[in-house]
C-alpha cells in the first residue's frame, strides 16, 4: 500500500517491541469469562451486534409474512404451517389476530431490539472506549449486566411467541384498553404480560448501558481529548445515552401503571368499559394519559435509534470523502438541539386523540422547529461531499444511502407534523412510509455502515467489499421500492394495521401496488442473505485487516489488529487535534498523505498547522514533559 | 400472481448463484490489491448517478398511474382547505427532496476518487450555515402559520345552534350510531346500563326524557351543506372514526367523549355522477387498532339533499317504539336493583 500512514505503523511497531503485556494472552480468562460473561466492552459490543442481527432477521421475516398477506391475499400459506402452526387457519390463511401479533412483534423487535440494542448497544460499547482512549467502560461489570438484561428481555419476548394465546397484539405502542384486556384480544393475556416483563428488563439494560456510556465519555477521555475534539460518533452516543436515561424511566412508569391496571384492578388508564357482556368496575382512568407517557419516551426513542446512525455516518462520510466534516460545531449543535427538542414534541402523535386542539397547535409549532436542525445536518453531509475525493467503501455507500433516506423520510415529517394535515394522514400508510424511511431504513443503513466500517477492528478481518456493494445497491433500491409507494397508498387513505383492504370500496384500488411492494420487500429481505454470508464468512475467513484500512484519524485505529483487553498494549495515546484533519493543505510537506491522525502533535506538522494550532504547540510540549504517553514518530 | 412468485424464485436462485460464485472467488484469491479509485469505485460512482436518475424517471412516469387512485377531492369544507395545504406542502417538500438528493448524488458522482484531485479543506462557513438554517426556518414558519389557520378553522369552531348531532359509538367490531330525534338532544348514557343481552347496546339512560325520541339507524344520513357534529365515544377499547372522503378523523375513547364537526359539500348522488361510479358510497372506517376485526369496521354514510334527508328522518322510529320495555329504566332503577341484590347477598350471608 502506497498510501499508508507513517505515524501509524511506527506506533504499532513501537508497541510490539515494548509492550507491557498483552493481557489477552497472558492471564487466561477461560472461555466463559472471555466470550460469555465478558466484561470487555469489545466482546459485549459483539454480543449486542450478533443478538441484534439475529433479531433483525426475525423481525424482517415477520414483515415478509404479513406482506405476503397484504400483497397476495389469496395466496395459500399452508406451507408456513410447520413454522407458524395454528397461526395459519384451516383455509391456509394467516389468522387475523396473529396478523396483529406479527405486526406488533415486528415493530417492537425492530425499534427496541434491533435499532436500540443492536445499533446503539453495539457501537456505543465498541467505539466509546476505543475512540475516547479508555481501556474499557467505566464499569465493565454493569456493562456486562446491560447485555445480559437485554439477553433476558430477548428470551422472554421470544418465549412469548410460543404462548397459546399468542404474543402481544395491540401494536408496538400497546395502547390500553386494548393491551389491558385479554377479552379484547387474546394477545393481551399472557402475551402482554411477557411483553411488559421483557420491556422492563430491556429498560434496565438500556439504563445500565446508558449510565456507563455517559460516565465513560465524561470521565475517561484520554489526555488532550476535549469535548471539542470528540469524534461525532461519540457526541451522538453520548447524547443518545442522555436522552435514553431521561426518557426510558417514563416508559417504565407507564408499563408499571399498566401492570397495576391489568392485575391489581387499579384504574389509571381504564374507564367506562363494557366488554365480553360485562361492565367493568374501572372508572376515572384516562386512556390518553398512557399515550402521553408512552410518547414521552416514544418520540425521543426515534432519536435514540437515529442519532447513533447519524454519528456513525458523520465519521464515515468524512473519512471516505477525505475531507473534514463540514460544520463540526453545527453538527454538534444540531444534535443537542434535536436532543432537547425531542422531549417536547411527543404529542404530535396525538393530534386526533381528542387532546385539546389548542395543544395541538403548540405541538405542531414545536415539531416543525425540529425540522430545522435536521435540515442543517442534511446540508452539512452534502457539503462534506462537495469537492471531496470520495472512496466508495460499502460503509460509505450505506452512509450516503442513509443521508438520502433521512431526507426522503424527513420531508414527509413536515407533512405529518402539521396537525391540519395529520387529521387525514394519521394512522394511514403515509405514516408507515414516513417512519420506515426516516427511522427504520435510515437507522438500519447506519447500522450496516457501522458494521462494514468497524468490522476490521471488531474481528481483525475484512469483509468482502464486492459483496458489500451488491448488498448495498439491492437494499437501497429495494427500500425505496418498498416504502416510496406506501406514500401513495396512504394518500389514498389506507389505514395501517389492516389485515386486508378488500372490505372497503376506497381500499380496493391498489391491489397491484400492494403486490409490487410485497414482491420488493421479499427481494430486499432476501438480499440480506448476502450480508449474512459475508459477515459470517469474513469472521473466520476474511482477509486479515491492515491496521488502519480506511486511513482514518480516530484513536481506535492506533490499536493492534485485534486489540486485547485494555485496548492498547502500551500507554494510551494522547490526543492533539480534532479527528477531521483530512486532506489538510501542506500535509505532504510534513510527511503525511491526506490524513493526520488525532494522536499526532502539532509540533510534528509545522507546515500544515493553522496559525491557532501553532499557538497550541507550546502547550502540548509542556504536557509532554509531564506525561509519559507521548509517542515518537520516525 | 404466479408469475410474480416465479419471478421471485428466479431472483432467489440468481442470488444463490451469485453467492456460490463469490464463495469460489473468496476461497481462491487472497487479494491485496486495495487501490483507491479502482474499477469498483468508478462503477459505484456511476451508479450514484444512474440509480437515482432512473428512479426519478420511473417515479415521474408512474406517478399519474398511481395518482388515479388517490381519493377524490374532499367532500367537506375543511377538507378542501386541508387538501390545498397538503398539495402546497407536498410541492414544497418534493422540491426540497429533489434538490437535496440531486446535490447528494451529483456530488457523490462528481467527486468520486481521482488520484491527485485537490480536496478543498472546507470545514466551516458561517454564512452558508446561517443561510440553510434560516431558509428552512422561514419555510417552516409559513407552513406552521398556514397550518394553524386551517387547523383552527377545522377544529376550534363553536358548533352553531342548529347543528345536526350524530352520536357515533365504536365497539368491537362495528360502529353504532344514534340520533337525537325531534328534540335535537341526545339522551344521557352510562356504561353500566349497557347490556347486549337485553338490547341496550348504547347504555342509554331512559329516565332522561331526552332519550325517548332517540333513534338508532343502520346508516348515517346527513344533510348536505349543513354542519354535522359527531359525538364520538367507544365502549370497550380505542377506535377511531375515519371518513376518508370528508377528511375526518377522531379517536373514540372509552371514558372520554370526543367530537368532530364538519360540513359535507356533496351528496352521495352528486359523487356518483361526478365519479361516473353508480356504486360509490361514502364510508366510515376504523383507524385505531382494536383487535381482530379492526380492518372490517365498515359503516355507510349517505349525504342527502334537504328533501331526501327530511324524508329519511321522517321514516325513522324511536328506539323505545321498538323496545318499549326500556321505558323509564335508567341509573336509578339500576341502583335500586343493585342495592336489592346486595341486600339479598347480605341476608343470605347472615343466615
Ligand atoms: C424488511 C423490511 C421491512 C418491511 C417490509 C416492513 C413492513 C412493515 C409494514 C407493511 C408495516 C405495517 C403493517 C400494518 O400496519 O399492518 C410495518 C410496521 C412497522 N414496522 Fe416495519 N418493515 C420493515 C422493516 C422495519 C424496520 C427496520 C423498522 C425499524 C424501525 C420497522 C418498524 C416498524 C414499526 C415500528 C411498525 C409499526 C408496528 C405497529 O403498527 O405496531 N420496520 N412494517
Ligand atoms: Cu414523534
Ligand atoms: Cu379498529
Amino acid at each position: 500500500m502506497e498510501l499508508h500512514n507513517h505515524g501509524q505503523s511506527a506506533v504499532a511497531e513501537a508497541h510490539t517491541h515494548d509492550h507491557h503485556h498483552d493481557e489477552h494472552e497472558h492471564h487466561e480468562d477461560g472461555f466463559i469469562r472471555k466470550y460469555i460473561f465478558s466484561e470487555d466492552h469489545k466482546t459485549i459490543a459483539k454480543q449486542f451486534l450478533i443478538l441484534g442481527l439475529m433479531w433483525a432477521f426475525m423481525g424482517g421475516a415477520m414483515s415478509v409474512i404479513f406482506r405476503l398477506q397484504l400483497g397476495f391475499p389469496d395466496f395459500n400459506l399452508e406451507w408456513l404451517r410447520p413454522i407458524l402452526g395454528t397461526w395459519i387457519n384451516e383455509t391456509g390463511k394467516l389468522e387475523q389476530e396473529k396478523y396483529l401479533a406479527l405486526v406488533t412483534m415486528h415493530g417492537t423487535i425492530m425499534v427496541f431490539f434491533v435499532l436500540t440494542a443492536g445499533l446503539s448497544g453495539t457501537f456505543s460499547n465498541f467505539l466509546i472506549p476505543l475512540q475516547v482512549g479508555a481501556r474499557d467502560m467505566a464499569s465493565g461489570f454493569m456493562n456486562m449486566l446491560s447485555f445480559w438484561f437485554f439477553f433476558l428481555a430477548s428470551v422472554v419476548m421470544f418465549t412469548s411467541l410460543f404462548l397459546e394465546t399468542g404474543p402481544a397484539s395491540g401494536g408496538w405502542v400497546i395502547y390500553p384498553p386494548l393491551s389491558a384486556l385479554p377479552e379484547a384480544v387474546p394477545g393481551s393475556g399472557a402475551g402482554m404480560t411477557y411483553w411488559l416483563i421483557s420491556m422492563a428488563l430491556f429498560i434496565v439494560s438500556s439504563l445500565l448501558g446508558g449510565i456507563n456510556y455517559i460516565t465513560t465519555v465524561i470521565n475517561m477521555r484520554t489526555k488532550g481529548l476535549s469535548f471539542a475534539r470528540l469524534p461525532l460518533t461519540i457526541w451522538a452516543f453520548f447524547l443518545t445515552a442522555i436522552i435514553g436515561l431521561l426518557s426510558f424511566p417514563v416508559l417504565f412508569a407507564a408499563a408499571l401503571l399498566l401492570i397495576f391496571d391489568r392485575s391489581m384492578g387499579t384504574s389509571f388508564f381504564l374507564s367506562d368499559i363494557y366488554i365480553g357482556g360485562k361492565a367493568l368496575h374501572h372508572q376515572g382512568g384516562s386512556a390518553i394519559l398512557f399515550q402521553h407517557l408512552f410518547w414521552f419516551l416514544g418520540h425521543p426513542e426515534v432519536y435514540i435509534v437515529l442519532l447513533p446512525a447519524l454519528g456513525i455516518t458523520s465519521e464515515i462520510i468524512a473519512t471516505n470523502a477525505r475531507k473534514p466534516i463540514f460544520g463540526y460545531r453545527a453538527m454538534v449543535g444540531s444534535m443537542i438541539g434535536i436532543g432537547v427538542l425531542s422531549f417536547i414534541v411527543w404529542a404530535h402523535h396525538m393530534f386526533v386523540t381528542g387532546m385539546n386542539p389548542f395543544l395541538g397547535t403548540i405541538f405542531m409549532l414545536l415539531t416543525l422547529i425540529i425540522a430545522v436542525p435536521s435540515a442543517v445536518k442534511a446540508f452539512n453531509y452534502i457539503t462534506t461531499l462537495w469537492k471531496g475525493n470520495i472512496i466508495f467503501t460499502p460503509a460509505m455507500l450505506f452512509s450516503i444511502g442513509l443521508v438520502s433516506l433521512f431526507i426522503s423520510g424527513g420531508v414527509t415529517g413536515i407533512v405529518l407534523g402539521n396537525n391540519a394535515l395529520d387529521i387525514q394522514l394519521h394512522d394511514t400508510y403515509f405514516v408507515v412510509a414516513h417512519f420506515h424511511l426516516v427511522m427504520g431504513s435510515a437507522s438500519f443503513f447506519g447500522m450496516m455502515a457501522g458494521v462494514y466500517h468497524w468490522f476490521p477492528k471488531m474481528f481483525g478481518r475484512m469483509m468482502d467489499d464486492k459483496l458489500g456493494y451488491v448488498h448495498f445497491w439491492l437494499t437501497f433500491i429495494g427500500v425505496y421500492l418498498v416504502f416510496f409507494p406506501m406514500h401513495y397508498i396512504g394518500i389514498a387513505g389506507f389505514p395501517r394495521r389492516y389485515y386486508s383492504f378488500s372490505t372497503f370500496d376506497f381500499g380496493k384500488s391498489y391491489a397491484d401496488l400492494n403486490m409490487f411492494i410485497s414482491a420488493a420487500a421479499i427481494i430486499t429481505f432476501s438480499a440480506q442473505a448476502l450480508f449474512a454470508f459475508n459477515f459470517v464468512y469474513s469472521i473466520f475467513r476474511g482477509r486479515l485487516a491492515p491496521l488502519n484500512p480506511w486511513d482514518s484519524n480516530t484513536l481506535e485505529w492506533t490499536t493492534p489488529r485485534v486489540p486485547g483487553h485494555g485496548n492498547w498494549p502500551g500507554a494510551i495515546p494522547t490526543v492533539h487535534r480534532w479527528p477531521y484533519d483530512y486532506s489538510k493543505p501542506d500535509a505532504d510537506k510534513d510527511g503525511f498523505t491526506d490524513f493526520i491522525p488525532q494522536h499526532i502533535p502539532f509540533s510534528q506538522t509545522p507546515n500544515s498547522n493553522f496559525e491557532h494550532e501553532n499557538d497550541l504547540i507550546a502547550k502540548q510540549e509542556g504536557k509532554k514533559n509531564s506525561g509519559d504517553n507521548e509517542h515518537k514518530h520516525h | 400472481m404466479l408469475t410474480v412468485i416465479f419471478g421471485l424464485i428466479g431472483i432467489l436462485i440468481l442470488g444463490v448463484f451469485l453467492l456460490l460464485f463469490r464463495v469460489q472467488s473468496l476461497v481462491t484469491i487472497l487479494r491485496d490489491t486495495d487501490e483507491r479509485g479502482g474499477l469498483s469505485n468508478r462503477i459505484n460512482g456511476a451508479l450514484m448517478l444512474l440509480v437515482p436518475l432512473i428512479g426519478f424517471i420511473v417515479a415521474v412516469y408512474h406517478y399519474p398511474i398511481a395518482a388515479k387512485h388517490f381519493l377524490p377531492e374532499a367532500s367537506s369544507i375543511h377538507g378542501k382547505e386541508t387538501d390545498s395545504l397538503f398539495w402546497i406542502t407536498l410541492t414544497v417538500i418534493t422540491l426540497m427532496f429533489l434538490i437535496t438528493n440531486a446535490g447528494l448524488f451529483w456530488f457523490a458522482f462528481k467527486y468520486q476518487y481521482k488520484a491527485g484531485r485537490k480536496v478543498v479543506f472546507f470545514a466551516d462557513d458561517h454564512k452558508l450555515e446561517l443561510i440553510w438554517t434560516a431558509v428552512p426556518a422561514v419555510i417552516m414558519t409559513v407552513l406552521v402559520l398556514y397550518g394553524a389557520l386551517v387547523w383552527n378553522r377545522a377544529m376550534m369552531q363553536e358548533p352553531p345552534k342548529d347543528v345536526q348531532v350524530v352520536e357515533v359509538m365504536g365497539k368491537q367490531f362495528a360502529w353504532q350510531v344514534r340520533y337525537p330525534g325531534k328534540d335535537g338532544k341526545l339522551g344521557k348514557y352510562d356504561f353500566r346500563l349497557t347490556n347486549d343481552a337485553t338490547g341496550n347496546e348504547f347504555g342509554i339512560d331512559f329516565e332522561d326524557k331526552n332519550s325517548e325520541d332517540d333513534f338508532i339507524p343502520r346508516e348515517i344520513h346527513i344533510p348536505v351543506n349543513k354542519p354535522v357534529l359527531l359525538k364520538i365515544r367507544a365502549r370497550d377499547v380505542l377506535h377511531s372514526v375515519f371518513m376518508p372522503h370528508f377528511r375526518v378523523k377522531m379517536d373514540a375513547v372509552p371514558g372520554m367523549p370526543t367530537q368532530f364537526m364538519f360540513t359535507p359539500t356533496k351528496t352521495t348522488t352528486d359523487m356518483r355522477s361526478q365519479l361516473g361510479n353508480p356504486n360509490f358510497n361514502y364510508e366510515l372506517a376504523c383507524t385505531e387498532v382494536c383487535g381482530k376485526g379492526h380492518f372490517a369496521m365498515r359503516y355507510l354514510i349517505v349525504v342527502d339533499d334537504e328533501p331526501d334527508y327530511k324524508k329519511w328522518l321522517a321514516e325513522q322510529k324511536p328506539f323505545l317504539e321498538e323496545k318499549p320495555e326500556f321505558k323509564g329504566k335508567g341509573m336509578k332503577s339500576l341502583r335500586k336493583k343493585n342495592v336489592a341484590a346486595n341486600e339479598e347477598i347480605k341476608t343470605k350471608k347472615d343466615i
